[in-house]
Formats: structure tokens, C-alpha cells, sequence
């Protein structure tokens, strides 16, 4: 029953792309994640771009699998029906001195295989990004860059290797790792055990301390941390392009960035962090993050905030990923220190990691029956409201708006429950629902009910999102 | 697609759309109310607590009690839709479209000669006063925290600290207190209370809840659950975080200003004003899009419900007047003086009562408001006492002003001295 050929230790993107993959053979595999939902580390709290493969130098294993995670993208989003628009990145030059900087990317994405890079003039940039400043000085400009719903993606990928046999188990915090016979037993702080032939290390910031569970290498990871502000859809300072400063030694720099869905992003900051677990803003650093905007698009306003946050980058020394199979315990790959661009590189990453567990042992035969299309489920925002009457007549509650700010129905919340998506920030993540302008606060006693009637579970058991996440600690 | 059309469509079926409402319908138009919920009443009906209708009834009301008197006017001849969302307002040749969404019956197009934009305000959270920290449960705004508590009796915490003095936070300081909760601190970060002076009394001194001018919540902590803020003084202007300390709690409420709900009027087309957040509205109440209205909070923030129905009335007036077209000759500009924030609405009929809302900028004992007439004044209105939480109203008419002063471009300007 709990008997696998493979597990993957953490369903974020990387985790998530390893099994959706892996779903392609037939092999028993189990993803195995440590919070309530997928996806609600690092690969919630990022930037959303799909980078355009010039930022870093060849000799990285990242920039290769980057420009190949690129162009995966766009049969992705096909079979898969996530949020995804090839928007194109500028990295704009706001000092003469700049350009020659933007000559070294140029040239450093030509030799990587990055396709479509154009220098622009003055002129041209303006053309590309009316909001941008009047002081630009020129761009490199990379249309094959885009930007994406992260934790929709991995909502998605999770989905489809579901849909294709591999199982998840949510709540299972791994705390041992213990070899018996030819297999792997894997034991989560509840009791809960799996074993498997082969382990894929994908746990993000926690890949150093699973690594050591398993008596194999010894590596560390360093949470650095990016903050950022999510500003209102109602701004009048959205770019048409993901906007990159020229970059520093550290980081990327501060962007400003269309997300799919309207909004605008703006960061990160980069700052190292001794906590795992510190996933908290501070005023200094999101005051740095408007002043770096401000430079490149003048009409970034406090005015339009809707909220903050911060993720935390799972790093390591070298800055590049780790992605071998171990040499000091059998049957246990390492998928670690996926940084940006993690989220570019996943699918590549996926692949990548398979041919790494073939070359561990693993005997992998491709299923005849393999299914890479999700079903489109329909979201009333996208719709005409001729479109959402007709759906109506078959279900009326898509047509009862319970999200003002982002327009969610009803229907659309019940069906993300229905796929496991039970908690507050998992729906909202799924659905958008609480993730406006108001923050919840007109659609939380919506969605409390909706999971109450749906789950059949009490008030006092609808949770934020961890256990101890209570939104209601009694009822009258 | 189900369709309706009707003279006015009033969007929201709070205190201001139910009044202006039965104004449009008094005078012999056809109109209907949208709203959201399942009843109308909109916000009064989560505020149990009483204070209502001193100025409209002469009583003292509880809000679900100051709703029922216009639900009960609104039973005959107003055509209501509840359970209704309008998600768009079109505005093509003179007609206005709204498309309605409802779950009991899918999506209904309304067509209209006039909008009546009422849907009142909403609450500003924590990201839009950027409180640094973790994001765990138990951060809710004031409003939801009495949504939950009074509608559907959920208790969201046990140990609360309050951020900001208004006056939703003050009243669920006391709510939270009866519901069984410690309210630890009400935290605000102006050196005076920005709710009313008697729901300080009432709700905070009355049960010896600390209250902390001058400071702010620096901090919220907590993994899954709040476990705790830091509150830091300001001083001088700025944080003094040498001096920053911690309350234990499991729960933060955020009572830290309203702001219209505007989203559906921009769609529209309507004009923003950016001090107020309401529409830019004339004499009338007539926002930048011709038959479009406004009035209640989605105008401009009011203190009293009492004076939301009044605006709303009037709209509601103005509205069967611009149906009769029956348009005034002319408006003059109506301009904040010395030490007012704003004034509303920012036009003036001179040959009709005009009645205006005003919010000083400044605390003051003995205050005159001043009313002038290019540089001449044509009014004093004295008040014992005056600051920013609390509203002040007033009438210009016809009388104050000599028809022979007034040229095309004169200017109302309103201060306080």
C-alpha cells in the first residue's frame, strides 16, 4: 500500500515537475509534502517570470536548463491551462555606462541560445514600455521572456501527475529517513511511513537538512530573502514588459512586473537570513523596493498597494543548482539549491532529474496510457456575461460572485475544495479569492461557509493554512 | 440573459441606496435596488450596537433598527434584487447597462436613464498601512471581525489588540470585551482618537481599555496563528524604536480608515477625486458621467449613518430632477479654505439650498466655519469644538447669497478660523 518506486520529498514547482514527468512511466511514485496544499514555499512567494536565458554565464547548469525550461512553456500552458503570456523583458540602461553592461548580456544570451535578443535605443524602448522613465537610456529587450501564476503552475503539474497515478500526501513533515533492505522508509512527524526504491531530494530550503536525514552529502542551504509589494490591477503604473534594472552581484536587481492577471509586482529585495522560517517583511527593506521602482517606472504609487510579502530563495554557496544523484547513499537524487530561475528551468529540471534516477538504476518504460491535458475549468472573470449565464443555467452558482475584487464565483471555490483545496490560502492561491483589494475582507465569511458547507467541518475547523492556523476559535 | 429596464437603477441596498430609492420612487419613477446580499440594509445590519438616528428618527437606534424603517419603505413600488452582484456599468447614447450576477437567476441585464452609485466604502487593511511582520491567521480587519460576530457568531480570537482608533475598532473593542475576549490595547497612531469622543468613553474607558495615542504596531508575529505585535511610540513625526515593546496576543483587528468602493465607478468612467476617494460630483451629486449619481460613502466617508440617508434623499431628488431635465443654470466652484481637508460636493447651485459636508484638518476649541464669495464673506458658522474625525455640516441658500455679486466664474471658498 505505502510501497513506492519513487518518492519525492517536497511539492514545490521542482518536486511538482519531477513528478508530473515521472506520471509518464510505469512507476509507482509518491509526493510527499510537508504543508497542507503544494506549492506554498518558494514557489508561492517569487517573482512569476519565465526568464529569457541571458542572465547567467553557460558554464551554470542553471542557464542550460533555463533556456531549455523556456521553451517548454508554451505546450505547458497548453495541455495544462495555467497563466502564462510571453510579455518579453526589458532590462533597461538608465546611465550611459550601462549599455555596455547590457552588451555583455546581449552577447553572454546569444552563445546561450536565448532567442530574439534586440539592443534598443532610447527610441525603441519608449516604443516597447511607454511607462517607462524619461531618463532611460536604452534596453536589452528579450520577447521570449514572460510571466506566470506561479503556485497555478504547480497547482497544475501536481493535477496532472494526480490524473496520471502519482499520489500526494499533504501534512507529511519527514522525519527519518531509514534504509531497509533495497528500499528507503520515509517516517513523517505524524507516524505516517512510505517506503520507496528510489528518493527525490526537492525540499527546497529544507534539502540540506533531508540530505542529512539520509546520512548523505553534506551541503548547506541559505535562505536569502526578496520582499516585494503587490500593487492594485487598478495602477496606473503597469508595464507591458517585465522591467529589469541592470543587475548586481547579489541579485537581479528590484523589477517592476505585469503579473498575468493585472496586478503589478514590485521587488525583490535580496538579504540573507538565518531562519528557514522567516518569511516576515520589514519597513526599511519595502521602502528600498518603491525608491528602486520609482527609477524605472515614475508612477509607482504607496497608493496602490493591496499588500506585502516575502519569499525566501533556497541558495546555495556556489549559486548554481545541484541536481546529481548521490555518491554516499544509494537510491537518493538531489534536486537542491533551485534558485531563479528554478521556476524557467522546472520542466527542464523534471526531465533532467528522470535521466539522473535512470542512471541511479531506475527502469522506466513509458506508459501507453498517458493523458497530458487537464481538463479547463471555467473562471467567470475570463468570461462575457452572455458566457456566464449559459454556465449558470447548468450550475447557478457561477454566477454567485463571492470574490468582489477578483470576480470568483462560487462554483469555482466549491470545485477547488472538491480538488483538495481546503484551506483559506489554498483557495486563494487556486482561485484568487481573498487575493484584491479588500484582502478578504468581505469575501472571508463567504468562503468560511462555502468550506463548512463543502467539507462538512465546523467553523472552528477551517484553518488559514497550518494546523494551528484557526480563523475562528469559538462559536456562540 | 434576463432583461429589465427601469427609469433609475440604484447600485447597493444600504442606507444610501434605500433612500434614494424611495425618493425616486416617490416622485413617480420607476427604479430598482441591486444588492449583494440576501437583504437589503447593507452595513447597519452588523452594527447592533446603538447610536443610530438621532439626527433622521430623533431615537436612538440600534443599526439592524435604523435598516428596518427604510427596508419597510422600500416594500412598495421599488422593485429590489437581492443576492445580486453588478459586476459592469456601461454608459452608451444616454443609456446606462448594468450586468447583474446572481446565483438564483444567472445574469440579468439592467437598463437605466440614471445610476445611483451607493455601494458605500470598504475597509482598508494591512497592506495598505504596510504593517511588517509574518502573515498568520488572526489579522482581520474591524468589519469582518464584527460581521463574524454579530451575524454569524463566531468568535475569531481570544486575546485582541486593536490597530487604529476608529470608530468600528472602538465599538468591537467593547463587542470583543462581551463576547469574552481580552481586548489588550487600542493603538492609534495620531496624537488624538480618530473615532467619536463617545464611543471612546462607551466602548474603551468604560472597560478600562488601554488606549495608546502616538504609536503605532511596528510588528506582527506569529507562524500559523498571531502570537504576538510590537508597538512602538512616535515621536517627534517618527518611530522611536529604542523604545518598542511587545503585547501577547492571538489576535490583531485593524480598524485603520474606509475608502469608497470605487472600482465599479472608474469602469464606468466616473472621475476620482484623490483626497476623498469618491467621485467628483457637482451641485447636484451628479459624478463627470452624465446620469450617473452618487451619494453615502462611496461619495465620501461619512460619521453618521444619519447623514448618508440625507445625502442620499437629496441625490435621490437631484436624480428625478435630471429626469424632469430640469438642470440648474449654472454652479459655482466650491474650494477648501484654511485648515479644511475637503468639502462636498465641490459645486454650488446658487438659486437653491445647498447643503455641504466638510472635514477641518485641525483640532480646535471655539472654531468658525467661514463662507466667502470671492474673497467676501457671506457666512459664520461658530462651533464649540471641532477635529478631523468629526464631520461638520452646513447650508449655503439662496439668501446668502446677492444675486448681483455672483459672476460665472465666482468661487465659494469655506475655511476655519
Amino acid at each position: 500500500m505505502n510501497d513506492f518506486d519513487i518518492a519525492i520529498v517536497g511539492a514545490g514547482v521542482t518536486g511538482a515537475s519531477v513528478a508530473r514527468t515521472l506520471s509518464r512511466y510505469g512507476l509507482d511514485v509518491v509526493l510527499l509534502e510537508k504543508e497542507c496544499d503544494v506549492s506554498l514555499g518558494t514557489s508561492k512567494a517569487n517573482s512569476g517570470i519565465i526568464h529569457a536565458g541571458f542572465h547567467h554565464d553557460r558554464k551554470y547548469l542553471k542557464t542550460r536548463l533555463e533556456v531549455d525550461g523556456n521553451v517548454m512553456f508554451d505546450r505547458l500552458r497548453k495541455e495544462l491551462d495555467f497563466p502564462f503570456k510571453r510579455c518579453g523583458i526589458l532590462v533597461v540602461a538608465m546611465k550611459d555606462e550601462d549599455m555596455k553592461y547590457l552588451s555583455t548580456l546581449f552577447e553572454q544570451g546569444r552563445e546561450n541560445g536565448a532567442v530574439g535578443l534586440e539592443m534598443c535605443s532610447r527610441e525603441r524602448t519608449i516604443e516597447l514600455e511607454p511607462k517607462i522613465h524619461p531618463d532611460v537610456v536604452g534596453s536589452l529587450y528579450a520577447p521570449a521572456g514572460g510571466i506566470i501564476e506561479p503556485y497555478r503552475f504547480v497547482f497544475a503539474l501536481v493535477e496532472s501527475a494526480r490524473k496520471n497515478g502519482v499520489e500526494l500526501m499533504t501534512n507529511f513533515a519527514l522525519q527519518r529517513a531509514e534504509r531497509t533492505g533495497e528500499k528507503w522508509r520515509l517516517e513523517a512527524g505524524d507516524g505516517r511511513s512510505v517506503s520507496a526504491s528510489y528518493v527525490v531530494n526537492a525540499a527546497g530550503l529544507y534539502a540540506d537538512d533531508v540530505s542529512r536525514m539520509f546520512g548523505a552529502e553534506e551541503f548547506s542551504i541559505r535562505p536569502r530573502k526578496g520582499e516585494y509589494y503587490l500593487l492594485d490591477r487598478m495602477t496606473k503604473a503597469c508595464p507591458s514588459r517585465v522591467l529589469f534594472p541592470v543587475p548586481t552581484q547579489i541579485s537581479k536587481g528590484m523589477l517592476v512586473i505585469p503579473t498575468v492577471e493585472g496586478t503589478v509586482l514590485i521587488g525583490p529585495t535580496a538579504e540573507d537570513v538565518d531562519d528557514k522560517a522567516d518569511v516576515s517583511t520589514s519597513v526599511d527593506q519595502l521602502d528600498r523596493i518603491f525608491e528602486a521602482a520609482r527609477r524605472m517606472v515614475p508612477s509607482v504609487s504607496e497608493n496602490d498597494v493591496i499588500t506585502s510579502f516575502s519569499g525566501l530563495r533556497p541558495a546555495l554557496d556556489d549559486g548554481d543548482f545541484f541536481l546529481k544523484v548521490s555518491e554516499v547513499v544509494p537510491g537518493l537524487v538531489h534536486a537542491a539549491g533551485i534558485q531563479s530561475p528554478g521556476l524557467t528551468a522546472a520542466p527542464a529540471i523534471g526531465e533532467y532529474v528522470k535521466d539522473l534516477l535512470k542512471e541511479a538504476g531506475c527502469t522506466m518504460i513509458e506508459k501507453q496510457r498517458f493523458d497530458p491535458n487537464l481538463q479547463r475549468l471555467p473562471r467567470i472573470r475570463d468570461l462575457s456575461a452572455a458566457d456566464v449565464d449559459s454556465l449558470a443555467t447548468e450550475d447557478p452558482r457561477y454566477a454567485e460572485i463571492v470574490c468582489r475584487c477578483e470576480r470568483v464565483s462560487e462554483a469555482e471555490i466549491r470545485e477547488a475544495i472538491r480538488r483538495g483545496h481546503a484551506t483559506l490560502d489554498g483557495l486563494k492561491y487556486f482561485t484568487r479569492a481573498g487575493m484584491g483589494r479588500c484582502q478578504g475582507g468581505f469575501c472571508t465569511y463567504r468562503i468560511l461557509k462555502t468550506i463548512m458547507d463543502e467539507t462538512g467541518c465546523t467553523a472552528t475547523e477551517v484553518r488559514k493554512r497550518g494546523a494551528a492556523s484557526a480563523i475562528i476559535t469559538r462559536q456562540l | 440573459m434576463r432583461e429589465m429596464r427601469f427609469d433609475v437603477l440604484v447600485v447597493g441596498g444600504g442606507a444610501a441606496g434605500m433612500a434614494a430609492a424611495c425618493e425616486v420612487r416617490d416622485a413617480g419613477y420607476t427604479v430598482v435596488i441591486v444588492e449583494r446580499e440576501n437583504v437589503l440594509g447593507g452595513i447597519l445590519l452588523q452594527c447592533i450596537h446603538n447610536g443610530f438616528g438621532l439626527t433622521e428618527f430623533r431615537e436612538e437606534l440600534t443599526g439592524p433598527e435604523y435598516a428596518e424603517r427604510f427596508i419597510d419603505a422600500t416594500t412598495t413600488g421599488i422593485e429590489v434584487l437581492t443576492d445580486s452582484t453588478v459586476v459592469e456599468i456601461e454608459n452608451a447614447n444616454g443609456e446606462k447597462t448594468a450586468y447583474c450576477y446572481s446565483g438564483k437567476t444567472g445574469v440579468t441585464v439592467v437598463r437605466a436613464r440614471a445610476v445611483v452609485l451607493a455601494m458605500g466604502c470598504r475597509e482598508r487593511n494591512r497592506g495598505n498601512v504596510r504593517i511588517p511582520g509574518t502573515r498568520p491567521a488572526g489579522v482581520l480587519t474591524a468589519g469582518l471581525a464584527q460581521r463574524l460576530v454579530n451575524i454569524d457568531g463566531l468568535i475569531p480570537g481570544r486575546d485582541v489588540v486593536i490597530v487604529g482608533s476608529g470608530d468600528i475598532g472602538l465599538i468591537m473593542a467593547r463587542r470583543m470585551t462581551w463576547a469574552g475576549c481580552t481586548v489588550h490595547a487600542v493603538i492609534e497612531i495620531q496624537p488624538y482618537p480618530s473615532g467619536l469622543t463617545r464611543n471612546i468613553v462607551q466602548c474603551l474607558n468604560d472597560f478600562k481599555i488601554p488606549l495608546y495615542l502616538s504609536h503605532i504596531v511596528s510588528r506582527i508575529d506569529g507562524h500559523d496563528r498571531v502570537t504576538r505585535v510590537d508597538v512602538t511610540p512616535v515621536e517627534s513625526g517618527s518611530p522611536n524604536y529604542d523604545k518598542t515593546f511587545a503585547i501577547s496576543c492571538d489576535t490583531v483587528l485593524l480598524s485603520v480608515g474606509l475608502v469608497p468602493e470605487n472600482e465599479l465607478s472608474k469602469e464606468a468612467g466616473v472621475e476620482i477625486d484623490p483626497t476623498t476617494n469618491g467621485p467628483i460630483v457637482d451641485a447636484r451629486l451628479m459624478t463627470s458621467v452624465d446620469g450617473i449619481f452618487a451619494a453615502g460613502n462611496v461619495l465620501h466617508v461619512h460619521d453618521l449613518v444619519d447623514y448618508v440617508s440625507e445625502e442620499a434623499r437629496r441625490a435621490g431628488a437631484y436624480v428625478v430632477k435630471y429626469l424632469r431635465q430640469e438642470y440648474p443654470a449654472r454652479q459655482l466652484r466650491v474650494k477648501p479654505g484654511a485648515n479644511v481637508r475637503y468639502v462636498r460636493p465641490g459645486k454650488c447651485d446658487p438659486s437653491t439650498e445647498n447643503r455641504f459636508y466638510m472635514r477641518p484638518l485641525v483640532v480646535k476649541n471655539d472654531a468658525t466655519v467661514v463662507v466667502r464669495l470671492d474673497s467676501t464673506e457671506v457666512k459664520r458658522i461658530k462651533r464649540p469644538h471641532i477635529q478631523p474625525s468629526e464631520m461638520i455640516t452646513f447650508r449655503v441658500n439662496e439668501g446668502d447669497l446677492r444675486e448681483s455679486a455672483i459672476r460665472d466664474d465666482s468661487v465659494l471658498e469655506v475655511g476655519i478660523e
